[in-house]
């Protein structure tokens, strides 16, 4: 087996200043989007418990839609659809980082939901005993406790979206996969590339997850 | 917005040829239900295995186990894809890589299935892991003290129980692998996706394309959550919420 003399690996330490600006574009765009997720999210979770029917009925829907499409399909779709509506084109980078938001606010909605279920009643009814208003009870009572019991699952599910950002390379964004693919070009030497890139996924999502493990041990509220 | 509307698009026929769009559509979704049917099948089995693995005694087996879930949920579904389509023929012996590379019938068709059916086993193995230890240690110690032998416990004591426990979010995993199906267009499986990328940029009718497409998933995707649901109602155990009376 010629494994070492068949490959290169060589290629790899010039090319690592080009696949720096992808991997720092996956992180902007999976902190972007865990972040306006994560609030839009959590609007559409009390818009879905809201005892206003016709809100929660767009706020189910919309988190059902999403949820039933494929992440792909979705960056097609956006990609397409907004310049349509703006009337002008936009760059597969921006386009990106709308995409993955509106998309993650329907999956953080999900786990905001269950958090937000999980917190007893009597809390609201206390909060609303103390004269607070809805807002204030929601703040200051009810999703700080939804936060902290959901905190591993939304982690999780950020380490789920910092993979699902390879996707962007059907848009031609510039991520950490795309850069990779590009540096193979050039050098000719796809395949290492590729076997490179896998393995920083590798260690950055299993690095992530780990920490989530012990965070999780930390976090739980000792009942 | 200045956007031509036109529903007929679907009917006529491609540039190149004598087939309508509609044609295109549907052998794309054809494509889609195979790879995400035969995925699931790998993924079914292998991770029912692996899950299983991961509960017994044996430590080795169960790092062996351990060591598999992790490395499959660990690295991004399109990146194993292309590991898959062109690194791993290159790490075959000669003769065998040269066939996969020249010879090999539906090489992405295969490669797609293989590929999503191994990330989809990691997960079903964690829903199986789950699930066994979701029941109670007295039914291995039952098992065990009417003299089963610990695979005999498994078989009929415990994965009898910890499947069905997991169906609910066994059908999650089925829809993904259909969405995750999608996937495959990266390397030139002429499924859904694929097709509405060609729709697309044939017929310049974008909107109609991806709606039409956008539908079929979701058509698709809720077939497979009924499917799963009547399984469900059928296999309900008598005595737990939401089960049989």
């Amino acid at each position: 087996m010629s494994f070492f003399t068949q490959f290169d690996f060589s290629v790899i330490a010039p090319s690592l200043p080009f696949l720096w600006e992808g991997l720092k574009f996956t992180a902007k765009l999976t902190l972007i989007a865990m972040a306006g997720g994560i609030f839009l999210g959590t609007l559409l979770a009390l818009a879905r418990l809201s005892s206003i029917t016709p809100l929660a009925m767009v706020a189910t829907w919309y988190v059902n839609l999403m949820r039933s499409i494929p992440l792909l399909m979705v960056i097609l779709w956006f990609f397409l659809v907004i310049p349509i509506f703006t009337g002008k084109p936009m760059g597969a980078e921006t386009s990106a980082i709308i995409t993955f938001t509106a998309f993650e606010a329907a999956y953080f909605s999900e786990i905001m939901r269950a958090g937000i279920q999980s917190v007893p009643r009597g809390q609201v009814y206390a909060g609303q005993a103390l004269g607070m208003t809805y807002w204030q009870t929601m703040s200051y009572v009810v999703l700080p406790q939804a936060f902290r019991n959901m905190l591993p699952i939304l982690l999780t599910q950020t380490i789920i979206l910092f993979q699902d950002t390879s996707l962007v390379y059907a848009i031609g964004a510039k991520d950490l996969l795309k850069a990779a693919e590009i540096a193979g070009k050039n050098y000719g030497r796809p395949i290492e590339m590729y076997v490179f890139v896998a393995l920083v996924y590798f260690v950055i999502c299993f690095a992530l997850s780990y920490l989530v493990k012990h965070l999780q041990a930390r976090t739980a509220i000792v009942r | 917005m200045n956007y031509h509307w036109n529903w007929g698009i679907f009917l006529q026929q491609v540039q190149s040829g004598d087939e309508t769009y509609l044609d295109w559509l549907i052998s794309g979704l054809g494509w889609t239900v195979a790879v995400a049917l035969a995925a699931w099948l790998i993924a079914l089995v292998l991770g029912s295995l692996i899950g299983t693995l991961r509960t017994v005694p044996n430590r080795g087996l169960a790092m062996v186990a351990t060591a598999h879930v992790e490395l499959f949920r660990n690295i991004p579904l399109l990146v194993q894809l292309l590991l898959w389509f062109f690194v791993v023929p290159e790490l075959l012996p000669r003769d065998l890589s040269l066939w996969v590379k020249q010879d090999m019938p539906a090489k992405e068709f295969f490669t797609a299935v293989i590929c999503l059916g191994l990330f989809t086993s990691a997960r079903v193995a964690e829903q199986v892991r789950a699930g066994i230890q979701s029941l109670s240690r007295g039914q291995k110690m039952a098992g065990l003290a009417i003299g089963f032998t610990l695979p005999q416990t498994y078989r009929y004591v415990l994965l009898p129980m910890a499947f069905r426990i997991i169906i609910p979010p066994l059908t999650s995993e089925f829809m993904n692998i259909i969405k995750n199906s999608s996937v495959a267009f990266a390397i030139g499986v002429l499924e859904l996706t694929f097709q509405a990328r060609q729709m697309q940029e044939d017929s310049e009718q974008g909107i109609e394309t991806y709606l039409a497409v956008t539908l079929l998933y979701f058509i698709v995707a809720f077939s497979a959550n009924r499917g799963m649901a009547l399984i469900e109602r059928r296999t309900r155990v008598p005595g737990y919420i939401g089960g049989a009376k």
